[in-house]
């Protein structure tokens, strides 16, 4: 059976009453109570899949599965914990597994211990000025995040998209994919350095303008 | 307290998340100060992190909701107590007593995996359920009664269970066997 324990938190904030009391009506059988429970995590929870694994039809097959898992174990889960917390966990759990069988952890290993061997130097020095929020409006945009997130190695995609999509924190990630604090600060800078190299020359008048990858070759 | 570049960029993630000490943030900031190639790397570094963090970015599939609602068992299965053994006994009577039907007229399903079972008849082909290997019964997740000498549970959907030759567990599945 999955781990599924979460770290507590003395006193619960409201928003955590709210899910509480909708977690009581859904094991009282509100089947409209649960789907009010997870619709706000949603995305997160297809992220947490997509962070792991690259095909998009694998990650919402196992962000679908992760969310029927809460709901058939919904009462293995303790009240002082986050539920969005659990709710990452299950998903990540699922894919983890899901990666095993796939056997994609013999190409692209998590538990990789190269890194810090040499250091990420930027290679693009392109005065990127801030990009204003309502860019994302913009579906080439979207894609074109969506494409860099793509490209990058799967250990720096995974702690990228928990930390900086998801917004766990540096100790939350580490335990998410059971890696040490050290390594998550080593990915993430380096997730991020190499995202600005590829996103800076094409975001740089706020207008997707050439796309390295795009031309087969990676910018690095 | 003075640093290079090369420092600078080592750094650039841990000043991004308040998570250096004061000397070291000071020294940074008089160094990007004075220096176009650190400005544009740590300018452009602040715009990832704040444009991959907007909710936009990530696009759920469609139907994703409809789909996962359609894939809920009916139910969420009990902790298991002495009570609820009495119910899942007075089912399977139930249940047992009510076995006198038309056989199933599906194509190419696999034999049985056991005899003294009927096959689903009103089970949600994309419901997910939760089958051993060396087990003969399909159940909703987390129910109790599922075969636990092998750690090898998968999670499948019904259909697959069924073409698989699983019958429903008469405990956890009660709801679907009565007629």
């Amino acid at each position: 059976m999955l781990s599924l324990s979460t770290a507590p938190s003395p006193i619960p904030p409201p928003q955590n009453q709210r899910e509480a009391a909708l977690i009581r009506r859904t094991l009282q059988g509100d089947r409209d109570a649960f789907t009010e429970l997870v619709k706000p995590y949603e995305r997160r929870v297809y992220a947490a899949a997509l962070a792991l694994l690259r095909n998009e039809a694998d990650a919402e097959d196992i962000a679908q599965e992760a969310i029927v898992k809460a709901f058939t174990h919904l009462h293995q889960f303790r009240a002082e914990a986050k539920f969005s917390t659990w709710l990452i966990q299950i998903t990540i759990n699922q894919a983890r597994m899901r990666q095993r069988k796939n056997h994609a952890n013999l190409y692209d290993s998590l538990d990789d211990t190269h890194d810090g061997e040499e250091d990420y130097v930027p290679r693009e020095f392109a005065d990127w000025r801030e990009t204003p929020p309502e860019t994302l409006e913009r579906k080439e945009i979207r894609a074109l995040l969506a494409q860099a997130l793509a490209s990058l190695g799967e250990k720096y995609r995974s702690v990228f998209v928990l930390r900086d999509i998801e917004q766990l924190s540096i100790e939350e990630t580490a335990k998410a994919l059971a890696i040490s604090v050290a390594n998550v600060k080593t990915r993430l800078l380096r997730a991020r350095l190499m995202l600005r190299d590829i996103l800076a020359p094409a975001l740089r008048d706020g207008w997707p303008g050439h796309v390295p990858f795009q031309k087969g070759e990676k910018p690095w | 307290m003075v640093v290079n570049c090369a420092e600078v960029w080592q750094q650039i993630s841990n000043y991004l998340d308040g998570d250096l000490s004061a000397e070291l943030r000071q020294a940074i900031e008089n160094h990007v100060r004075g220096c176009k190639h650190c400005t544009a790397v740590l300018e452009g570094t602040r715009n990832v992190v704040r444009l991959y963090g907007d909710d936009r970015v990530i696009e759920l599939p469609a139907n994703f909701t409809q789909k996962w609602q359609q894939r809920l068992p009916l139910f969420i299965p009990s902790k298991g107590t002495a009570y609820g053994w009495l119910v899942a006994v007075a089912a399977l009577a139930i249940v047992s007593g009510t076995f006198a039907l038309g056989k199933a007229t599906t194509s190419t399903v696999q034999a049985l995996r056991s005899q003294h079972s009927e096959q689903a008849q009103k089970i949600p082909a994309a419901m997910m359920v939760e089958v051993a290997a060396d087990g003969k019964t399909f159940h909703v997740p987390g129910c109790k009664f599922i075969h636990q000498s092998s750690d090898k549970v998968r999670l499948i959907a019904a259909a697959d269970a069924m073409r698989a030759g699983y019958v429903p567990c008469v405990r956890c599945l009660r709801e679907y066997l009565r007629r």
